[in-house]
């Protein structure tokens, strides 16, 4: 296909007109609904969200309330966006929504756009969802302990070309939490197990490793996220296609955890 | 008025930095939770300053407009971090390096701040690896480098494609733990609008809580602004959509020097603007330019298929024009020349204004899957975006607004000209003069948030320990009030305008005339233009909702604001500097091969903006730069 650029007396580009069942909801604590929309004039060329641009311009034009979604990056690293499309978390396709290309819908299509909302995650406005329960899986344990300061050279440790690429595989998570929104158990085990073996894959994560298993499943928990009851619905729906094997890695390591004992963390600590 | 001191100890180069800790004053590990710092932003700058200084000690206030510190801008570099650890043998060394970046940003940046840049690099990469980021290892385990463009050594460290996601990711997870531990307070989706000042000095910042539209403030004994660049005010960039510069816009109405507003990097490789639609420009990393080769077809309007081009039709203007460095020139040259051959209607693509980055003959001699896993995921994303995949055919690119070397001045404990600001990573102004190398700015994020800043405030602080101040001082209820007043004016105006209609016009403004080449006539229009758009907004804007809720258009105007402004200080800046220099390319200065001209004589000095009230033009201040190791030469790359 030969793209049209206009802005130099070009072509318009081919454009799409389309029908957008959005989820509308002020606050948290209220009531949401759906309310239909038409979006005319869509060039193909545009990504999903900057459709939704196109819309929410239109209403701000009329004084309306536009709809809450949220980005940042729009290129599928920062993992800020995410609403369900058609069903799916992220929509059609292995991508985040902000990759989202509208010449990936039909011409006249009725879109319908709701929240990655789960128990976990509950409504802000609209779309936008609270994910910082995230964040708390990691602050459990998500990290190796160094202070700034001199290290070893990293050379002085070798690490195999194979297991940095598979520790790499794990660490491209985004934490935008489709695994979540995908999983009929709302569990957030991907995200946590994807974690757990980059740090566990490489030689400076073996430290802390048992101690990271046991916390980081246990925020899980404290979370309200549910168990993993082997869906593989959230590996079905990633954008950054991490495996479910990690799943089972983390399974793996927990059981060794727990049966090795208990945290002597606190026994440094001077009082 | 502001001074300009920037306390660059005395010495050999070499030495000036470690003699500069061996005298600076300490606060001690039991005074250090005595004192509150509030850091804005959790880029690789923020987060890395703040974990630190919270594993240091010190209380740490964190405040995000994002949802989570993880999501920030740095999250998106792609191609590597620069470190002259000489693992190749192939002449690298500390000099090395701080050769490279001043000659890089054509000898317009202070000596000292870059000289201990390349000293702390090594030192970067050996934290990151212990905190278990995945750099690219060779078979044999070792650590793997590819090169960037203006140097002939391969330093750069990487993670495939997204090295910045890892190395945040690091920096993020050290500051979860600090969180865990009590040490760091987060305040997410909590964006900066005013510093507070008392007597002279910051003691706090205002904020606004993006869910229920509260104004606050918090007080604490030093801030630290680490919240990114502007670039965002040209609308199209390779920013996130949200990257703004309210932060130190505000930071510098209340007294901090802007320094070299106008010095703007233009990356080379873009996916080139599509439509009116589009909402950011999407960067290709320049480490494609290790492999990828970059030419058009020698005869203008040449509609054939690229692989139908015969190798003699091709123009490879880069590596004609620039025997030794090739495709590899640094960012300004390679994107001045890709707008002179679309200028002379060589470009391809329908608009004529894009140029061909060709793996072709790559793939001819490494094998695909060397290519794929060197570049696999920087491939699919351009085909995702264009529809046409670079295994085939080659990448279209332009270039595209990418990084500010502008920003707050700073002095060599970071410190901005306000007591007790510091600003780090992009937001200051301090290491990249006029053009930054590529692996650089998170080399310089990273060394100013884990090795720099937290030895240099605690000789701000310890003169503070008993000199304290809380929120309800009356400069907090004042400046919260005026903030207030702000966010009313503009939710009152109730005209037909739309925020966004208007920063995309400014942003036209700004590139057609302060963009890659710029003249006197074009910038004093811009000024004009600006003042014209400004007047729209404050007469014509209108805002849906209510401030005491989630109100995107409502942030976004906020936001534009401040553009308007730092635009309109750009325009002025890029005037009053009658020279042509890395990225500022006057086209009254040109060399006769077509190069920059740089004036040494009149020009070698930071440009240091003061805020003088909203009716004065702003006053233009002068920091002589001294070159005492490395002459200013002319900077060939041919
Ligand atoms: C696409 C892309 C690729 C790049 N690739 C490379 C590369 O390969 N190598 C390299 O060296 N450099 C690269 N760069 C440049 C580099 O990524 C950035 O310069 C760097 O990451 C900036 O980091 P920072 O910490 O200064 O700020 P940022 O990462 O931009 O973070 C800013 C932070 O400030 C916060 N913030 C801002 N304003 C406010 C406010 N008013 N209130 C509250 N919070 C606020 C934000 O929430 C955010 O946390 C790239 C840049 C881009 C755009
Ligand atoms: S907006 Fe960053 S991943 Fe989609």
């Amino acid at each position: 296909m030969i793209k049209q650029e206009p802005d130099n007396g070009q072509p318009t580009p081919d454009t799409v007109s389309l029908t957008i069942r959005a989820w509308r909801q002020a606050r948290g604590e209220d009531h949401g609904h759906f309310e239909v929309y038409e979006v005319g004039n869509v060039p193909v060329d545009a990504s999903f969200l900057e459709m939704l641009d196109i819309l929410n311009e239109d209403l701000v034009s009329r004084g309306r309330d536009p709809i809450a979604f949220e980005s940042d990056c729009r290129e599928g690293i920062c993992g800020t966006c995410g609403i369900v499309v058609d069903g799916l978390p992220h929509g059609p396709g292995h991508c985040t929504t902000c990759q989202l290309q509208i010449r990936d819908f039909e011409d006249g299509a009725t879109i319908t756009i709701e929240p990655f909302a789960t128990g976990a995650f509950p409504v802000i406005k609209d779309l936008m969802v609270d994910r910082s329960a995230l964040d708390r899986i990691i602050q459990a344990g998500g990290y190796v302990t160094v202070h700034s300061g001199p290290k070893p050279d990293p050379n002085s440790i070798p690490i195999e070309h194979d297991v940095v690429e598979d520790a790499l595989d794990a660490s491209a998570c985004i934490g935008c939490g489709a695994c979540v929104a995908a999983c009929p158990n709302g569990s957030s085990s991907l995200f946590t197990s994807a974690k757990i073996g980059h740090l566990g894959l490489l030689p400076q994560g073996q430290p802390e490793r048992e101690d990271r298993v046991r916390k980081m499943v246990e925020a899980m928990d404290e979370e309200g996220f549910g168990s993993c009851r082997n869906y593989a619905e959230c590996q079905a729906s990633c954008p950054k296609e991490i495996s479910i094997k990690y799943i089972g890695r983390m399974n793996a390591d927990y059981i060794k955890a727990t049966i090795s004992g208990g945290d002597r963390r606190g026994d440094m600590h001077a009082t | 008025m502001v001074e300009l001191n920037s306390k660059i100890p005395d010495g050999p180069i070499e030495d000036k930095w470690h003699s500069h800790l061996e005298h600076a004053r300490l606060v001690g590990p039991r005074n250090r939770p005595t004192y509150d710092v509030i850091v804005v932003g959790t880029g690789l700058a923020g987060a890395s300053a703040a974990s630190s200084l919270a594993a240091q000690g010190y209380n740490v206030h964190v405040f995000i407009y994002h949802d989570t510190p993880r999501r920030a801008h740095s999250i998106a570099a792609q191609g590597g971090i620069n470190a002259c650890k000489n693992y190749r043998e192939d002449g690298d060394s500390t000099y090395r390096l701080f050769y490279d970046t001043q000659k890089g940003g054509d000898f317009r940046s202070r000596e000292a701040n870059v000289y201990r840049l390349a000293q702390t690099s090594t030192q970067i990469i050996d934290q990151c690896v212990a905190q278990g980021v995945p750099f690219a290892r060779e078979y044999g385990g070792m650590l793997a480098n590819r090169s960037f463009g203006g140097v002939l050594v391969e330093r750069t460290f990487y993670c495939r494609g997204q090295t910045g996601q890892q190395l945040l990711l690091g920096a993020y997870q050290a500051l979860q733990k600090e969180i865990e531990l009590g040490k760091v307070k987060m305040y997410t989706r909590s964006e900066m609008l005013d510093l507070v000042m008392v007597d002279g000095r910051a003691r706090g910042i205002v904020y606004r809580d993006m869910v229920d539209g509260s104004i606050k403030s918090i007080a604490g004994e030093a801030v630290v602004l680490a919240t990114g660049g502007y670039g965002a005010v040209y609308f199209n960039s390779t920013n996130a959509i949200n990257s703004n510069g309210t932060a130190i816009w505000r930071a510098h109405k209340r007294g901090a020097a802007f320094a070299n507003p106008s010095f703007v990097q233009i990356h080379p490789t873009c996916i080139p603007v599509s439509g009116d639609h589009q909402s950011k420009l999407t960067l290709m990393s320049e480490s494609l330019r290790n492999d990828g080769r970059v030419w058009v077809p020698r005869t203008p309007k040449d509609t054939r298929n690229p692989a139908d081009i015969p190798e003699e039709e091709r123009y490879y203007y880069l590596e004609e024009r620039y025997p030794t460095f090739g495709n590899l020139v640094p960012r300004d040259v390679a994107s001045r020349a890709a707008k002179v051959v679309c200028d002379d209607g060589l470009g391809v693509g329908s608009t004529g204004y894009s140029v061909y980055m060709d793996f072709r003959d790559a793939i001819e001699s490494k094998g695909r899957d060397t290519i794929a896993e060197k570049y696999g995921n920087l491939f699919d994303m351009y085909s995702e975006i264009t529809g046409e995949s670079p295994y085939d055919q080659p990448f279209r690119i332009y270039p595209a607004v990418h990084y500010c070397m502008g920003g707050l001045w700073v002095d060599y404990n970071l410190q901005t000209t306000i007591p007790g600001l510091y600003a780090i990573g992009e937001a200051n102004f301090s290491d990249h003069g006029a053009n930054r190398l590529g692996a650089s700015s998170l080399m310089q994020c990273l060394a100013d948030g884990y090795f720099i800043l937290p030895q240099t405030i605690g000789d701000g602080l310890q003169p503070l320990y008993r000199d304290k101040v809380d929120t309800t001082h009356p400069a907090f209820a004042r400046t919260e009030a005026e903030v207030r007043d702000r966010i009313q004016r503009v939710m009152s105006i109730k005209g037909d305008s739309t925020p966004l209609s208007i920063h995309k016009r400014l942003g036209k403004v700004i590139w057609n005339n302060c963009g890659m080449s710029r003249n006197a006539e074009d910038l004093a229009s811009a000024l004009d233009q600006v003042d014209q758009l400004k007047k729209e907004f404050w007469e014509n804007v209108n805002i849906p909702g209510t401030d005491g809720d989630v109100n995107q258009t409502l942030e976004r105007a906020l936001r534009l604001v401040d553009f308007l402004e730092i635009g309109e200080l750009m325009c002025r800046d890029a005037l009053m500097r009658d020279e042509s220099c890395g990225c500022h390319f006057r086209e009254d200065h040109v060399a006769d091969d077509g190069e920059v001209q740089r004036n040494d004589e009149d020009f070698s000095h930071v440009a240091a903006w003061e805020w003088t009230g909203e009716d004065s033009v702003s006053e233009r201040h002068e920091e002589q730069l001294s070159y005492e190791v490395m002459q200013p030469a002319t900077r060939s790359y041919k």
